[in-house]
């Protein structure tokens, strides 16, 4: 009995030794970032975790344009751009998926299966025809065609997540209100979308987080500081030939992190169930 | 009975044949509407679209004839969106005929094909899931499937820095390009050397991060542990954070000469500053690193998903059977997460495979290699985004695209065939 005890004292222990250890793991690169933005200067060859003499500047200079720095620019378009991207995929996403999963119709095996390749090829290894398109429409810079292929790459792994959430919704449910009189729209509209919300907030999510980290394929339609979006400006800022500015990119970055950190934390239970749900049975 | 049998059929027929141009069959089978409907779709569609077939099939086959008129890589793009808009068109040609055959059909059989008003329900009701798919299906042919088909036409082709409008034009060279990967030394070299690396990386960053998440949800999830909504919400923080932000403050942390790690971590340790960012084997040792602190928490939040979903029936039987806390987890735990995440752990690994931002944005696939395109640390997908923006080596970058896909493709439906999750469709 008393082996036992002990055991479970030495397993609990090491337990809170390891979650210590992985806590400072995560905070420290966290709390580095907040210390640089804090800190004076340029550079972080003087900078420390706590400043010793603690200055706003950098925040103050993110509301300044100068050259080619347009921080509030960016964050709008980044914003602009994920919240349309995240909008549209879930409006078309959802439709897709349900006539995939509801209706048998020619061609949907086929289709099916076109959606499963595409979503192996990533979309930015045919980065040199979107470019071409780009100029061929005259639409360098262009946020409305970054957003449709953004939108567009969102599809084909959405709608298969989508579509396996939708088939374990029980087809009864349909059947009884088609004979209720309900279109097939009302159906959709009314039965299968406010079963399928854990889903559609993944796909949410996905819509949302893919055009806010993507850097390939936005450095190839933007070309313009002012329409660029916050990874390209981020990225410029810390690798300038003409000086990194590592503290102007850290007040940033802080920025831009702690809302959409306490809004994922939020919504976390939202799209957790439909991870864990969908991608079992997807 | 038999004689009936062919009779009944001759409207349709007749209608089918009529519709070679589309509309007739339509009139024939007494819809007017539809038919002239048809009739002036199809009209327009030709005079629409007939220089844009006439110039896209001539430029798809010559890639252009005259410097500086024409311009090798627009007139390719317009090339194969005329083959797409003729496809399309062919569709809408094919469900003319089968329309007109179909309703003639009607007619043979004694009754009415339906008026305008009765087609346009029918249309609604029988064509529903199309019309549910089509808005994507557009956008998705266009922002998707027609690049790609771009990049692997560009691949059989010899366009690069030295065949660009307006001054050159590009020519179809074939294959060339892809013998050109195997057999000229310094790109045979590169290649087998990112190839490697992308195999190495997606392995063992993808296991590491799945090994890390799997564990510390066990560990968060014993039930004699305290603070567990603390603990997971700590955890997930890695992944609140948008990635490319924490990418790039882990690149000015890992800096050699002034980053914290080398800094302060090291220092404190009274070890010597590693060269991070110009040591090819420690930069991959620092994006392994990185991976992982990115990549754990999403494999933690649905194991611990996963955890809580598991009948505690099944412990309260091993106990009474005597199992000792090893056999429940290798037993019961372990497979039962294994089986549950199958999928989700496969995306993990396509995920790294394609993962050109941790890449890209910590050390830009870095440190330079002499004399090769591809950095020390690049992979397939950050080396053709180099090779397209840096070097402009289209061809290339479009030859080690369809390479990559076939590769990426073979992988899975391999696994497909061996989980064979593949049947359900």
């Amino acid at each position: 009995m008393h082996s036992i005890k002990k055991n479970k004292n030495i397993r609990l222990g090491s337990s809170y030794v390891l979650l210590v250890v992985m806590s400072i793991l995560i905070f420290y690169p966290l709390a580095w970032t907040i210390g640089a933005s804090f800190n004076k200067g340029n550079s972080l060859v003087s900078t420390t975790l706590i400043p010793k003499s603690p200055t706003l500047a950098h925040y103050v200079e993110l509301t300044k344009t100068s050259g080619s720095f347009y921080y509030f620019q960016w964050f709008l378009n980044s914003l602009k751009i994920s919240v349309v991207t995240m909008v549209l995929s879930v409006a078309l996403v959802s439709v897709t998926a349900y006539a995939f999963s509801r209706f048998r119709f020619k061609g949907r095996k086929n289709g099916l299966v076109l959606f499963l390749l595409l979503q192996m090829i990533p979309q930015f290894s045919a980065l040199i025809a979107l470019f071409v398109m780009a100029q061929m429409l005259h639409l360098v810079n262009s946020h409305f065609l970054l957003i449709l292929i953004y939108v567009g790459g969102q599809i084909p792994m959405n709608t298969y997540l989508m579509k396996g959430y939708i088939d374990s919704i029980p087809v009864s449910l349909d059947e009884s209100a088609l004979l209720d009189g309900a279109g097939y729209t009302r159906i959709f509209l009314q039965i299968i979308v406010p079963l399928a919300k854990p889903m559609i907030a993944v796909v949410a999510m996905n819509g949302f987080t893919g055009p806010l980290g993507d850097f390939a394929l936005s450095s190839v339609i933007l070309r313009d500081p002012k329409s660029y979006t916050l990874p390209i400006g981020l990225y410029n800022l810390i690798n300038d030939k003409m000086g990194a500015s590592y503290t102007l990119f850290a007040a940033g970055a802080i920025l831009i992190s702690i809302p959409v950190a306490i809004v994922f934390i939020l919504l976390q239970k939202n799209f957790v169930s439909g991870l864990t749900e969908g991608g079992t049975k997807g | 009975m038999d004689k009936a049998a062919k009779q009944s059929k001759s409207h349709a027929k007749t209608a089918a044949l009529l519709s070679i141009i589309p509309g007739l069959g339509q009139l024939y089978n007494k819809q007017l509407i539809k038919g002239i409907g048809f009739l002036i779709i199809a009209i327009l569609y030709v005079t629409g679209f007939w220089s844009l077939f006439n110039m896209g099939f001539w430029g798809l086959f010559t890639l252009g004839t005259e410097v500086p008129r024409d311009n090798s890589i627009f007139l390719l793009a317009e090339g194969l969106i005329a083959v797409l808009i003729l496809g399309i068109g062919l569709l809408f040609y094919y469900m003319n005929f089968r329309d007109a055959y179909q309703n003639g059909e009607k007619i043979d059989m004694g009754q009415h094909p339906e008026k305008f008003v009765g087609s346009i329900k029918s249309l609604f009701n029988t064509n529903y899931p199309y019309l549910l798919i089509s808005p994507g299906l557009l956008l998705l042919i266009f922002t998707v499937i027609f690049p790609i088909l771009f990049s692997f036409a560009l691949a059989f082709t010899n366009y690069d820095l030295y065949h660009t409008a307006p001054a050159h034009l590009a020519d179809w060279v074939g294959f060339n390009t892809f013998k050109q990967i195997f057999t000229v030394d310094i790109w045979r070299s590169t290649f087998f050397d990112v190839l490697g690396w992308t195999v190495i990386w997606t392995l063992v960053a993808s296991t590491l991060s799945v090994t890390i998440g799997i564990f510390m949800a066990i560990v968060v999830h014993q039930k004699d542990l305290r603070l567990k909504k603390l603990w997971r919400t700590v955890l997930v923080l890695p992944w609140a954070v948008p990635g490319f932000v924490t990418i790039l403050i882990f690149a000015g942390m890992f800096n050699d000469s002034f980053g914290a790690v080398n800094t302060v971590i090291l220092h404190a340790l009274g070890i010597h500053p590693v060269s991070w960012m110009t040591n090819a084997a420690w930069t991959k040792v620092a994006l392994l690193f990185v991976q992982s602190w990115l990549g754990f928490p999403y494999i933690f939040v649905v194991t611990t998903g996963v955890l809580q979903s598991i009948p505690e029936d099944l412990y309260e039987a091993a106990i009474m059977d005597g199992a000792t806390a090893w056999q429940k987890f290798s037993k019961i735990t372990l497979p039962f997460i294994l089986a549950q995440m199958a999928p989700i752990i496969i995306t993990q690994y396509t995920f790294n495979f394609n993962n050109f931002n941790i890449i890209y944005l910590f050390n830009n696939g870095g440190p330079a290699v002499p004399n090769s395109t591809a950095g020390g640390t690049d992979i397939l997908v950050s080396w053709i985004y180099k090779l397209t923006m840096q070097s402009n080596q289209y061809a290339l970058a479009a030859a080690l695209t369809i390479l990559l896909s076939v590769f990426v493709i073979g992988i899975a439906l391999w696994q497909f065939k061996r989980t064979n999750s593949f049947k359900e469709g």
